[in-house]
């Protein structure tokens, strides 16, 4: 065990998965040299040269339709976007290229790319630097969308990624990259709990409460709180946002009938909207509440001073929690 | 036909490098559109291996190619095929480049390169098989070492871009070699990837057929000033070429390969053509453009031009072009017969390759989509009438 960030834990995955297979390249803006603007790919570039840790010139579209080419060359590209706000001039390569080669070819290509993209706000930068661009992703079949969020699972699921031979977006939640914990490198990721499963963080009898990414923590502060009032909550860490593991998600359910799903973003067409439809078909009868989101607004992601309002916090999160049980809330009275 | 597409450039490959720096004025030309073969001091050195025989060779390719192109139109016409993108007129732009590459280059191809398709050796039945509906790539990539053809416009221009990085990384001497159109030159992805090449002096070929026309819209729409002049703000050396001039495209594309070859980076070619039929078999283009027009690039016509050139020299011959025919005929029954004959795809299949590794939400849709097939009492779902799925 030894005890990293979350940042430092990337790192050290991302060295692995360059020192096991010499077909891992990473591509990125500022990820040679200056090793990253969050320093996920510190000094990897000298370790491995310039050929396998690639700086790139400022153009997204770019760092993925070149990622496409090594693919259909046989390697393994591993493409850092340096905030979830830029990932969108590369989102025709994204959702055109590299989802649908595998199916366009009927298998005959592989797109074993990582799409590597820090999300969430909570830093308090300027516009672009904290959305929660997700579902864009989980929409589009293809590709696997993960997150992660403590610093085991960042060093063990970037390894799967990377290994796995469908694409697969990693979110990694930047407000969490300095948050410490303990790593233990020693692990065979091949035989680790596979990386499209969820994982029940807490025991609870009364209300499932699923979280991914950033709100991880948060939900497990919000459980923690709840207990003090006599709440049992279930807290479940997706991990996998496509597919979603609504086996785990379900059993839950059957158990507490009550469901809340946050996220940071915004509510409309959102995933948290997936998992309350798809459990409401799958356990219609056992849910005691009509399932609860708390999310970001509909709204563009707002100047740094608001940004609190706009993000989900351990209060909200309970007065969503007080709306499933039925309790006092901040909506008590209102219909609908 | 087969050359080895290396050349031998030497001296040559540094003045060929000269001569393709800053503006370019006028096309090469080897081949007039009259039939006479014009001598050029720099570009006959890389077609100087190329016999009579070569020559006839080159004819027949083109012929065939063009007959492809009208059967598959034809088949378009009798509801065989659901569209056609007709390459009517890039012929020699076609054959010239695509018969100068070696079987471990690899081609990022749009839609419209079906007779460099040809030349990489695809099986007939192939070519028309997304355009019966009845897959999304015609091919095996690897199998031709040939992408699937790219229908958003210049986004292969990368993929071509990032396997030459592969190419550079693995040490090897092939080149990735990517084909587009004017239009596509506007495209952000074209540019990007014209970036990349530059900054990491990758072995690619950017092979830009202007055919003068983006479906209605002209080329004069995309730039003032001609698409190859555009490489040079890149740091790309480029060349014009008279893409209806077959031995032209062939000379132009190997001095591009053996740069590539050499670690020479990049290399942009302009093969001025012109787009003699519609953009789809579901465009009209007589609602946008002014038919003197096709009339003076009907005289220009690529393989008018080489038979006209085999005549001077005495080569055309009954024999050759009776040879031909059969040929086209043969090839052209071949692919009438694979495509007539094709079996339609099995209803599961469209949850087929989504994924190379099971996904529990796709499990989920294929097994509630098999039971309700099964609901019809027919498992395999082929026999449902389209209006009860």
């Amino acid at each position: 065990m030894t005890q990293m960030t979350f940042a430092r834990a990337i790192n050290a995955g991302l060295r692995k998965s360059l020192e096991n297979d010499p077909k891992v390249v990473l591509l990125g803006e500022d990820i040679g040299t200056l090793g990253g603007v969050f320093r996920v790919t510190d000094g990897l570039q000298k370790d491995f040269g310039k050929h396998r840790v690639v700086d790139t010139p400022l153009a997204e579209s770019a760092i993925v339709g070149t990622a496409v080419g090594l693919a259909y060359r046989g390697y393994r590209p591993v493409v850092e976007i340096q905030f979830d706000g830029f990932v969108y001039p590369a989102f025709d390569q994204i959702v055109s290229q590299v989802a649908k080669l595998h199916y366009r070819t009927r298998g005959a290509v592989k797109m074993p790319i990582t799409i590597r993209i820090p999300f969430g706000g909570g830093i308090g930068s300027p516009e672009h630097h904290s959305e929660s661009p997700e579902a864009y992703f989980t929409h589009t079949a293809g590709l696997r969308v993960v997150t992660v969020a403590n610093p085991q699972d960042a060093y063990t699921v970037i390894q799967q990624a990377i290994a796995c031979d469908d694409p697969v977006v990693f979110f990694e939640p930047k407000r969490r990259y300095h948050d410490k914990a303990d790593v233990d490198e020693s692990g065979d990721p091949r035989r680790a709990e596979p990386m499209d499963q969820a994982r029940i963080l807490t025991e609870g009898s009364d209300v499932t409460l699923v979280a991914y990414g950033p709100l991880v923590k948060t939900a497990l502060d919000a459980a923690s709180a709840a207990a003090d009032e006599g709440i049992s909550i279930q807290v479940i860490d997706l991990r996998s946002l496509a597919p979603v593991d609504y086996g785990t998600v379900e059993a839950s359910v059957r158990r507490t009938g009550r469901l809340v799903v946050t996220h940071e973003a915004g509510q409309s067409g959102g995933l948290g909207a997936e998992v309350a439809a798809s459990i409401t078909e799958r356990c219609f009868y056992h849910l005691e509440a009509a399932p609860v989101r708390v999310t970001g607004f509909d709204i563009p992601y707002p100047y740094s001073k608001l940004e609190m309002h706009h993000l989900p916090g351990l209060d909200r999160i309970l007065d969503g929690v007080d709306r499933a049980l039925g309790r006092p809330n901040s909506l008590s009275g209102l219909e609908g | 036909m087969s050359t080895d597409g290396t050349g031998q450039g030497g001296e040559h490959a540094s003045s060929s490098a000269q001569r393709t720096s800053g503006p370019v004025n006028g096309l090469v030309q080897l081949i007039t559109p009259a039939g006479e073969r014009v001598s050029d001091p720099e570009f006959d050195f890389w077609v100087r291996d190329i016999t009579d025989e070569q020559l006839c060779s080159l004819f027949e390719d083109m012929s065939v190619i063009r007959r492809i192109d009208l059967e598959a139109t034809a088949l378009q016409r009798q509801g065989e095929l659901a569209l056609w993108p007709p390459l009517l007129g890039q012929e020699a732009a076609q054959i010239g480049s695509g018969r100068s590459l070696r079987d471990d280059d690899f081609v990022f191809s749009s839609y419209r390169e079906n007779g460099v398709a040809y030349c990489r050796g695809v099986d007939l039945t192939d070519i028309v098989r997304v355009w019966r509906g009845n897959a999304s790539s015609g091919w095996d990539p690897y199998s031709i070492n040939m992408a699937t053809p790219q229908i958003i416009i210049g986004a292969q221009t990368l993929h071509a871009t990032g396997y030459a990085m592969g190419i550079q990384n693995d040490g090897a001497d092939s080149v990735a070699v990517t084909y587009f159109g004017d239009g596509a030159t506007s495209e952000g992805d074209v540019n990007e990837a014209m970036v990349f090449a530059a900054s990491y002096q990758v072995p690619v070929v950017f092979f830009c057929t202007n055919n003068h026309w983006a479906i209605s819209e002209p080329v004069k729409l995309q730039s003032h000033i001609h698409l190859a002049d555009r490489a040079a703000g890149f740091g790309i050396p480029s060349l014009r070429v008279d893409g209806n001039d077959v031995l032209a495209v062939m000379a132009a594309t190997r001095v591009a390969l053996d740069r590539a070859r050499r670690g020479g980076g990049p290399t942009f070619i302009e093969a001025v053509s012109y787009r003699m039929g519609p953009h789809t078999t579901a465009d009209d283009p007589t609602r946008y453009r002014d038919p003197n027009e096709l009339e003076d690039w009907a005289a220009r016509d690529p393989i008018s031009r080489v038979a006209a050139l085999l005549d001077r020299k005495g080569l055309l011959t009954e024999e050759l072009q009776q040879q031909v025919k059969d040929k086209s005929d043969a090839v052209a029954r071949d692919m009438r017969d694979g495509c007539t004959g094709m079996p339609d795809p099995q209803p599961l299949d469209v949850f087929k390759h989504v994924y190379s590794t099971p996904n529990s939400w796709l499990d989920r849709q294929q097994d509630h989509y098999a039971r309700y097939l099964a609901s019809f009492g027919d498992p395999a779902g082929a026999t449902l009438e389209e209006g009860a799925r």
